[in-house]
């Protein structure tokens, strides 16, 4: 980082201008002490109070019991921690079936956000008239946000009322699916709106990571006598290597931190089974105010899914072909 | 079907082409419908989103979902509408003031505490910020913001992606313009603000649509810090339009559709931004 000034400040010895300002030329333009500084402040305002404080204060919060609505918040201790962890605690059932909901949601939903975008990558990935705007079509459904998306779903997939059942009768197939009630619906649901809003955002990571391999290797490899799969085996997937740790370890994180789409879609049902993490983290801190066990709740939640991202990292970068 | 002649040669090509685009044009369908039926609905009438099977066309056409949502005191819609406007527009001036001033410092500046703060910034791009609601709202509420303007303005705006991404872009221009205004005589802040802002253009336009787009989506933080029904933005306010009107399907869909229709038109019209921007982020990864 510090090179690029250097570097610049050595170029800038070359034009014949540089005669008129002596000395000037050490750092690029001008400088009071403070001015450095006076750039940074708006936002390092902004970032310790709304990015670094929350940090602090959750640990605070996690070792208090924290209620909005009561005076008195006694330090605890880790009690907010064991009651997670011990089978006779009053939250124990309910937060370990919100880590289920939100681990088979993970499970079912990160290789279809990893295959299907890439599918679509590889067909946008060639050069045909109409290519930009079939891109913005499958991009669509992602500029909507998950109140609309949520709304919209929960009503293609109302079991009388709605299209997709709808859909399926005009082709013959059942036509009375509960779609957001009953089990395996709901995770289906869940799932296929998740892959239906979500696959053009990583379609389109995936397409700036193909244009980024050089058509050469393709050349070279098709001399060789390879077939489409084997230049795609050996060209396109070891060229997409890194886009793929990213596209992987990012959904794998959007699909842990999902919320909107089972509170407003299957709305938890059936039960709260459907019921993420995220959901419950909210509603035990802001519903019941029991704010510590929440925060206690939120890193323990954090630090799971920092295991995950690290053996992402581990299992994608460091695997040799 | 001994060797391959020109013109068998061009009929698989041809039939290649037909097998491409038929693909292209059923996917399409699949992301499509969707959003096209929520407009179809939002034209019925209330008798005839109930019917089943439902049909495929409004027939009659009607503005019943939009005359619901544009005439109802418990419901203000349309008030929800100015907010998200009002919000999501601030929220993006606000993050393109402060990130830009950052970044720049931070990719152009020498000073002392620059390491230790860039890698401050980056690493809470690693912390999920859900996991920062719970003491977020206690800050918001400490502030006495909850229920206000800024509580869906101002905290979004610490996010780290802003700074993030102009740092980047920043390191990428050449340094030789920003020299000869040096040598010239200009202090930062004139370099700051007429050579390296205008020739960043294109990177502020994509953070400006990415960061509208965010806040005007958000539905996590507003449906727990925004309650009264004129302070809504639109993502809680179709939450609460839903459950006054649970199947009335026409006035639920009107309220989709008036949701999506800022977000669709700026991204038919910032289309190249958008999507340079999600993936030009994917490259950092």
């Amino acid at each position: 980082m510090a090179d690029v000034i250097e570097v610049g400040a050595a170029r800038g010895d070359a034009p014949p201008s540089a005669a008129k300002a002596p000395r000037r030329g050490a750092s690029a333009g001008r400088t009071g002490r403070a001015t450095p500084y006076l750039f940074l402040a708006p936002y390092l305002i902004l970032f310790g109070v709304f990015g670094l404080l929350p940090i602090i204060l959750g640990v605070w919060l996690s070792v208090h019991q924290w209620d909005f609505q009561l005076p008195n918040r006694p330090f605890v201790g880790l009690d907010n921690y064991k009651e997670l962890f011990s089978s006779d605690s009053a939250v124990y059932g309910d937060w370990w079936e919100s880590v289920r909901a939100t681990a088979i949601f993970t499970v079912l939903s990160v290789p279809l956000l990893v295959v299907v975008p890439l599918g679509l990558a590889l067909l946008l990935n060639r050069s045909f008239p109409g290519r930009t705007f079939f891109r913005a079509i499958y991009f669509a459904p992602y500029v909507l946000g998950v109140a609309v998306i949520g709304l919209l779903w929960r009503f293609l997939l109302d079991a009388n009322l709605g299209l997709v059942n709808r859909l399926l009768g005009v082709v013959g197939l059942p036509s009375d699916t509960p779609w957001v009630t009953n089990m395996p619906w709901a995770w289906i649901s869940l799932v296929g709106v998740t892959v239906w809003w979500t696959s053009g955002f990583n379609a389109v990571i995936y397409l700036a990571g193909l244009q980024d391999i050089s058509p050469e290797l393709y050349e070279a490899a098709r001399m060789d006598g390879a077939s489409a799969w084997q230049r795609f085996r050996n060209v396109t997937l070891p060229g997409l290597r890194p886009v793929l740790l990213f596209v992987i370890t990012t959904t794998v994180l959007a699909s842990a931190n999902m919320f909107g789409q089972s509170f407003l879609i299957t709305q938890g049902a059936p039960g709260t089974e459907t019921r993420t993490v995220v959901w419950f983290i909210v509603e035990e801190g802001l519903r019941d105010n029991d704010a510590g066990r929440a925060a206690a709740m939120s890193i323990v939640f954090a630090l799971m899914l920092a295991v995950v991202s690290i053996a992402n990292f581990r299992l994608f970068r460091y695997r040799e072909d | 079907m001994t060797t391959p002649t020109p013109t068998t040669r061009g009929s698989a090509t041809a039939l290649r082409r037909v097998v491409l685009y038929a693909t292209l044009v059923a996917l399409a369908l699949i992301f499509l419908m969707p959003l096209v039926w929520m407009v179809i609905t939002s034209l019925k009438t209330y008798t005839a989103a109930q019917q089943i099977p439902p049909s495929w066309l409004p027939n009659p056409l009607a503005g019943y979902g939009y005359e619901q949502i544009l005439n109802n005191a418990a419901n203000p819609v349309l008030r929800w509408f100015l907010n998200s406007m009002l919000a999501a527009t601030l929220h993006s001036l606000l993050v393109l003031v402060t990130a830009s001033m950052a970044a720049y410092a931070l990719a152009r500046m020498r000073f002392r505490g620059r390491g230790v703060s860039f890698a401050l910034i980056v690493g809470t791009l690693f912390i999920p910020p859900t996991s920062l609601i719970i003491p977020n709202f206690l800050i918001v509420d400490q502030l006495n913001w909850i229920d206000t303007l800024a509580v869906v303005v101002v905290p979004g705006a610490a996010s780290a992606f802003g700074v993030f991404f102009l740092r980047q872009f920043f390191l990428s221009l050449p340094n030789e313009l920003e020299e000869a205004a040096t040598l010239d005589g200009a202090n930062q802040w004139q370099i700051f603000f007429r050579v390296v802002l205008p020739l960043s253009k294109p990177a502020l336009a994509t953070l400006a649509v990415l960061s509208f787009l965010t806040n005007w989506n958000d539905f996590l933080w507003p449906i727990f810090v925004l309650f009264s029904p004129e302070k809504l933005t639109l993502p809680p306010g179709l939450g609460l339009l839903q459950g006054s009107y649970v199947t009335d399907y026409p006035v639920i869909m009107a309220g989709a559709v008036l949701a999506s229709l800022p977000v669709l038109i700026l991204f038919v019209l910032a289309q190249r931004h958008i999507i340079q921007g999600v993936s030009r982020s994917g490259l950092k990864g």
